[in-house]
Parts: structure tokens; sequence; C-alpha cells
């Protein structure tokens, strides 16, 4: 006899994954009774009326593919920069959300101001650059060492600064983004697939592209630089980073830096698509189902997370939304992002935390 | 030492002495009106206009003609935020300071001062928006809805498509769809609908929007692509309406057979499509621009001397003027007031008389300065909010037109409603107080 046969046989249903799929499969079969059962009734119309839909009408199920891939790109392009600020200062920053809305008011505000528009962009950049500085220096340095929820609740009075201050330079009417000035695409890309029209919005189109290299572009800056090692370091132990002479300030200075230039991509993409208002705010705590589904410290789980919600809660909401009245997408990706945590508590791809007591 | 602590007593006591005798002096000769604004948040895009036009139109007021009969008008903006818990502390704000009439500026403000004006005795005044219902004056003496309510709008909204569509028979087997802030606002015209469609054959199919996805609604447009809906109705808000506009291009429904509530009418809503956004419609029950001998003065007297918040060329767009129709309904009811009660400081109770017996007419509404800029307005002892007229109007890529004739409400069908509705109110809440003020003799 081997050893081998004497191992005792994995425990299978230890692995989250395997028990995701055990439930799921059982869910599917009782899904599938159900249907026999009571034929054209409810069962019917949640397990296999959206199916059939989908098989029928198959430009509406790319449409709405497409737009989940949209909205989930810009997702995880938000998420990026909750997730960069949190493995740095191990803060959630509620301020993310106004940012957005700060950056691109202070686009369209330069702009009619009579500044061009790629100046504005990068003056915009450097307020955005200014901000970060004045943040590290007047919230973060005092609060070293404090409590996590210390932070957090700072965040919330940078969040109202930068509203009210906001409200006072710019007002608060509505504004329509520059996008045309700064050449994104109009109209829209009409292709007929499997006998209907799926239509391309050249502008959706670009927010994708750029949302992605830009995404690429953080996660390959902060895997191969040395900034972004120290990045890492910083998430790691604030003061293990320090004894080896890496600056806290500066990777703090760093990282709201980015976050303020994430923001002002989503702030363009987003007030293009909408216009540049205060509502822009709430779209960005839309991130927060996509940092819970992936984790808080991880960049893939950003990406994958935005993607998940973005498409899950496009088609929730199309195919099963009517069933219960609509306007079910607010909710949904919570309840996406739980479903997920019930078999992951840290997210698909955060860290495991073991404290040890 | 002493001196000097004598002379600041001294001080004091004169300050004290003062301020006594100028507060009840001040009391007198102004009237306070109380108005909720949103200036912030995510619907400032909306309340901004509406709120320039209120006030310009009682700075007006108060620089051309010294106020209303002779009595200076001290008009005080609240900021809500568009957010219903603060909108109650501005109604305290407003009811510790005696406020003649109370102006919610939102659908969920409204319902929730209800309750506490019929006991605080102060008249709300909830211009085409809040609860339908309260429209019956029985159940609702300290609530009013002039011109119409969103009920009517919506029966407007059936004729109009009636109309198009060449009589109300034709409307049998058409689909109307909804869409709707997943708010009280959003979902106020959705009984009458569904009635109207009951009697008359049509469906109704509802969009929600959730106030998070206002600017998020590209599923919604694809169950529109879906389901084909003849016409669309936007019962929208703020960031929801530009965004609905922009959609419905995007998603190619045909713009022009999109129609707002006059509150998705904003300039900006509409702006906001660019150049193909010309055919979106909005009802209406006042002109847009600023050819008005009302606006003129507005621009002369206050405007032009640096008095109002509002960037020039916005004054006369649609919700500016809005704005100014609300505060001329205000001004109204307190010169009615005054001639009722014989008094020239009114009180709430004098304002609530003026709002039931109010009839601006035609020829007043020439003297307001405001000729074809709206429609004569009735209200009653029973009738508070008049069922009056509204137009569809219609972006023409820059402004706000004037598309259609001025059109009634289906009145007999949405009253029985309201005072159905009314009834249920008052049967809902356990309480509720009959109806005390009697009627005047002239309504």
């Amino acid at each position: 006899m081997t050893d081998a046969t004497l191992r005792p046989a994995p425990n299978l249903l230890a692995n989250g994954w395997v028990k995701a799929a055990l439930i799921l499969a059982a869910i599917v079969a009782a899904a599938m009774v159900a249907a026999k059962l009571d034929g054209s009734g409810t069962a019917y119309k949640v397990f296999i009326d959206p199916f059939v839909q989908m098989v029928e009408l198959p430009d509406l199920l790319v449409q709405t593919l497409w737009e989940g891939l949209v909205t989930g790109v810009l997702y995880a392009l938000i998420a990026l920069g909750f997730v960069l600020i949190f493995k740095a200062s191990g803060v959630f920053n509620f301020a993310q959300g106004i940012m957005v809305v700060f950056a691109a008011l202070t686009l369209v505000g330069l702009h009619e101001k009579g500044v061009p528009a790629f100046l504005a962009v990068i003056l915009t950049l450097g307020v955005m650059f200014v901000l970060a500085v004045t943040i590290e220096r007047m919230v973060l340095r005092p609060l070293v060492n404090q409590p996590d929820i210390i932070l957090f609740m700072a965040t919330f009075g940078i969040t109202y600064f930068l509203i009210g201050f906001g409200e006072s330079v710019f007002g608060g009417n509505p504004k329509q983004m520059i996008a045309e000035q700064l050449y994104l695409p109009k109209g829209a890309i009409d292709l007929n697939i499997l006998g209907g029209r799926v239509s391309l919005q050249k502008i959706d189109i670009a927010a994708a592209v750029i949302a992605s290299i830009m995404i690429a572009a953080l996660a390959l800056f902060f895997q191969y630089t040395r900034i972004g090692r120290a990045l890492r370091a910083v998430a790691d132990s604030h003061k293990a980073a320090l004894s080896v002479g890496i600056s806290l300030n500066q990777i703090w200075v760093i990282v709201w830096f980015t976050a303020g230039i994430v923001a002002l991509i989503t702030g363009i993409m987003w007030g293009a698509r909408s216009d540049v208002s205060f509502a822009l705010e709430i779209v960005a705590l839309k991130a927060l189902p996509v940092l819970i589904l992936g984790g808080f410290t991880s960049i893939p789980g950003a990406i994958v997370g935005g993607l998940i919600i973005g498409i899950g809660e496009k088609l929730g909401e199309f195919y099963w939304g009517p069933l219960i009245g609509g306007g079910i997408e607010s909710w949904l990706a919570y309840f996406i992002a739980l479903g997920f945590l019930l078999f992951r508590p840290q997210g698909l791809f955060g860290d495991k935390i073991i404290e040890r007591i | 030492m002493k001196k000097t602590t004598i002379m600041k007593g001294a001080a004091l006591g004169a300050l004290l002495a003062g301020s006594a005798l100028v507060s009840p002096a001040m009391a007198q000769d102004s009237i306070y009106v109380a108005n909720n604004a949103y200036r912030t948040g995510p619907f400032s895009g909306s309340g901004t206009p509406i709120g320039d036009g209120m006030r310009d139109y009682f700075t007006m007021l108060n620089e051309r003609d010294g106020g209303i009969g002779g009595v200076k008008i001290n008009f005080e903006e609240c900021e809500t935020g568009y957010d219903t818990k603060k909108s109650i502390e501005c109604y305290e704000q407003a009811k510790s300071k005696n406020t003649v009439i109370y102006s919610p500026w939102s659908t969920g403000a409204t319902l929730a001062a209800i309750p506490r004006a019929h006991i605080d005795k102060i008249p709300i005044l909830s211009m085409a928006y809040g609860l339908s219902a309260s429209a019956d004056g029985g159940q609702f003496p300290w609530v009013f809805i002039p011109p119409l309510t969103y009920w009517d709008g919506a029966s407007i909204m059936v004729r109009h498509m009636a109309n198009e569509l060449g009589g109300m028979d034709k409307l049998k087997g058409k689909k109307l769809g909804l869409i709707h802030l997943d708010a009280p606002y959003g979902k106020e015209p959705i009984p009458v609908l569904e009635a109207l469609a009951k009697k008359y054959g049509f469906e109704v199919k509802l969009y929600p929007v959730a106030a998070a996805d206002m600017q998020n609604q590209g599923s919604l447009w694809l169950s529109i692509r879906r389901d084909r809906p003849d016409y669309l109705y936007n019962q929208g808000w703020g960031a929801m309406n530009p965004t609905a506009v922009k959609e419905a291009i995007k998603n190619g429904f045909p713009i022009a057979k999109l129609v707002g509530v006059w509150w998705a009418g904003g300039d900006d809503d509409a702006r906001a499509g660019g150049p193909e956004a010309k055919g979106y419609k909005s009802l209406n029950f006042n002109a847009a621009g600023s050819n008005f001998p009302v606006i003129q003065d507005i621009l002369k007297h206050v405007v032009d001397k640096g008095k109002s918040l509002a960037p020039k060329e916005k004054v006369g767009e649609n919700l500016y003027n809005r704005g100014v129709y609300n505060s001329m309904l205000v001004a109204e009811a307190i010169a009615n007031a005054q001639k009722i009660s014989g008094k020239k400081v009114v009180t709430g109770e004098d304002v609530r008389r003026g709002l039931e017996t109010l009839n601006i007419t035609e020829a007043r509404l020439k003297e307001l300065g405001m000729a074809g800029f709206a429609n004569a307005v009735k209200i009653a002892c029973a009738d508070h909010s008049g069922h009056n007229k509204a137009y569809v109007a219609e972006w023409d890529g820059t402004k706000w037109t004037q598309k259609g004739d001025w059109m009634d409400p289906l009145k007999d069908e949405v009253r029985p409603l309201i005072e159905a509705a009314a009834k249920d109110y008052a049967e809902k809440n356990a309480g509720w107080p009959k109806r005390a003020e009697a009627c005047e003799k002239s309504s």
C-alpha cells in the first residue's frame, strides 16, 4: 500500500466553489420541477420565460450585455479609485463620489471661463493634485495612527466640504460635458445581429476603451513600479513600511491624486452619457456593491466585480425586473454582492483576514 | 472701571429697548412668506431656476410697488436639497416665523406637511404638485393645488394622445409607457392612468427609475425597446430628465412621442439631447420667454439692478417663469386676503380664505403683465385645484414653444377619483379633522 491510499478523501464541500456549484444545481433543479408543476404560472415567468426571450430576441440580449459591459467597466473604474485608497490608507473613501462631481465641474467650469478643452483637462488634473496634497496635509497627516473609523469619518468631512465648496464656486446648475471639444465621438454604430438591430453608442465604446486602458495602466503601474511596490508595502503595514524608509505622505498624495484622475475620467465619461451635476455623486456609490463583491483590496476584484455587477444588474432589470414592477437595479447590485459573500466573505479576490487574538 | 460698566449696561439696555421697539414694528409692516427651495443636491438643476423666478417676482413687487397693498413682503427661502427630512425643519421654521403660506416644493415635503398644517392652520400651496387628492377642499381645507393636479396632467396626456391618434376611440389597444421617479412624486399619476386605461382600452406600462439610477437608465430603455410603447409620459425630475431625453434619442424612440409632465420641461432637460431633442414635448401651464411685461419688469427692477441670483440669459426660461407663476399665485392670494379681511397685514387664516376665493381672470392677468403668459385660474371652496387648462409645449431645438391649444383635463373622470381618494385619506388617517372652516359667500 502506498501513502496515497491512506490519505483521507479530500472534503470537497469545504471548497466554497464546489459548495456554490452544488447549491446552484439544486436551485436549478428545484426551479425546473416547479416550472413543470405550475405550467404558465409564476415559476414559468421566473425560470423559463426570460431565457425564451433571450433566445427569441437575441439582439436585445446582445444589447443588454453590451449596456452591462459598458456600465460594468465604468463601475470597475470607480471601484478602482476606492481600492487604491483603501489599500494605502485602510479607509473606504466616502468622498470618491463627490470627487467625480468636483473634477467634472472643474473641467466644465474652466472651459466655460474660456480655457481650451485640453488645457482645461490639464488644469483640472492640477486642481486634483492640489486637492490630493491638501487632503494629505490637512486631513490624513494629523490623523496618522488613529483608528480607521476616524479616517473614514474624515472622508465624510471631505465630502461635505467639497459639496459646499463646489456649489459655491460652480453653482448647482447642471452643465453639459464638453464631450465634443474633447473629441469624444458622437452617434452610434448600428449592427445587424441575428435579425435585429444592436446599436453601439460611440461614446460608450470610447468609455469602455478608455476605462479599460486606464484600469490596465493603473494595474500595471501599481504592480511593477517602485511606487506600486511601496503602495503594497504600505497596505500591508504602515509601521513596517515606514521602518524601511517608505514615505507614507508621498504614497498618500500619489494615491489620492490617482483617485482624482480616476474621478475625472469617470466624470467625463458619465457626464457625457448624462449631464454634469451633483447627482453624479450617487452613481459613484454604486461602486460599493462592486467592492463588496470584489474585495476592498484587490484590483482584479474591482474589475471582475464591476463587470459582474454591471452585467448582472442589467440582465436582472431587463429580464426579471418587470415581474416585480421594475426599478430593481439599485438593490439588485447589493443582492448579487450578498449572494457571493455567502460563499466568500472576503470578496472574490479579497485577502482572507486572519487576526490573532 | 465703574463708569465703563455703567456705560456697557446702558448700551445693552438701549440695545434691548431698541430691539423691543423695532421687532413689533417690523412685524407690522411686512408679511412673512416662507418658501422651500433646493439650490443644492441632485435636483438642484430643476430647483435653481424655479427658486430664482419665485424670488425675483417678490423682489420686483417690493421694488416696483412697495410690496402688496403697501405692505412689504418678507420673502425667505429655506434650503431643503429636495430632502423631505430637511423640509420638515423648514416647515417648523416657517411656522415659528408666522408664515402666511407654505410652499413645500416637493411632493414628499407636501405629504409630510399636510397633517401638520391642518393643526397649525398654515395654508399650503403645492402648485401643480403634491397630493392630487388634496384638490378636495372639503377634506383638505388648508391645502391648495392650483392650477391643476398630476391626475389632471395625466388625463391631459391621454387627451393629447387621443388628439394625435384621431379620437378617444382610437386609444384602444395602444400602449402608453410611464417613466417615473420611484418616489411619491413619480407614482402620483399611476391610479388615474390605470383608471383611464381601463375605460378607453389602452395599456399602461410602468418604468420606475430609482433615485440612485437617475443617470443610469440603460436597462429601462432596453425594456422600452422591447415593449414598444406608442407614447411615453415622463414623470421625472432633476437629473432624470436630461438622461431620459438622451436615452430616448440613443435608443431610437421617436422623440415627438415622449411627453414630459410640466416638471420635465426644463430648458436644460431638453438641451441635453442636442439638436436631436427637437420635438420633445412637455405639458405646460405657463409660457416660456421674456416677451411679457411682467418679465420685462423683473429685468428692469431686479436683474438689471443686480438683485437677482439668476444669470440674465436664464430669465424667461420655462422653469424660471414657472417660479414667477408660483409667486404670482401667492401674491394674488395675499392681495385677495387683504381685500376680504380688510387688513393690510394678513395672517395665514386670511390667506387661506384668499386662496379659496382666488379668481384670476384674463383681465387680471393682463393687469399683472401676464396676458398670454398663463391661463385664467379659479379656485373654489370645494375645488382647491380648479382643474384648469394646460397645453403641450414643444422644444424647437433652442426654446419651448406652444404646440397645441390649451386643453381641459378630463375633469369628469378625474374629479370622482379625487373625491374618493380624499375620503380614503381621511379614513386611513384616524382622527382626520372634519372641515370646520366656513366657505366664503362669494365662492
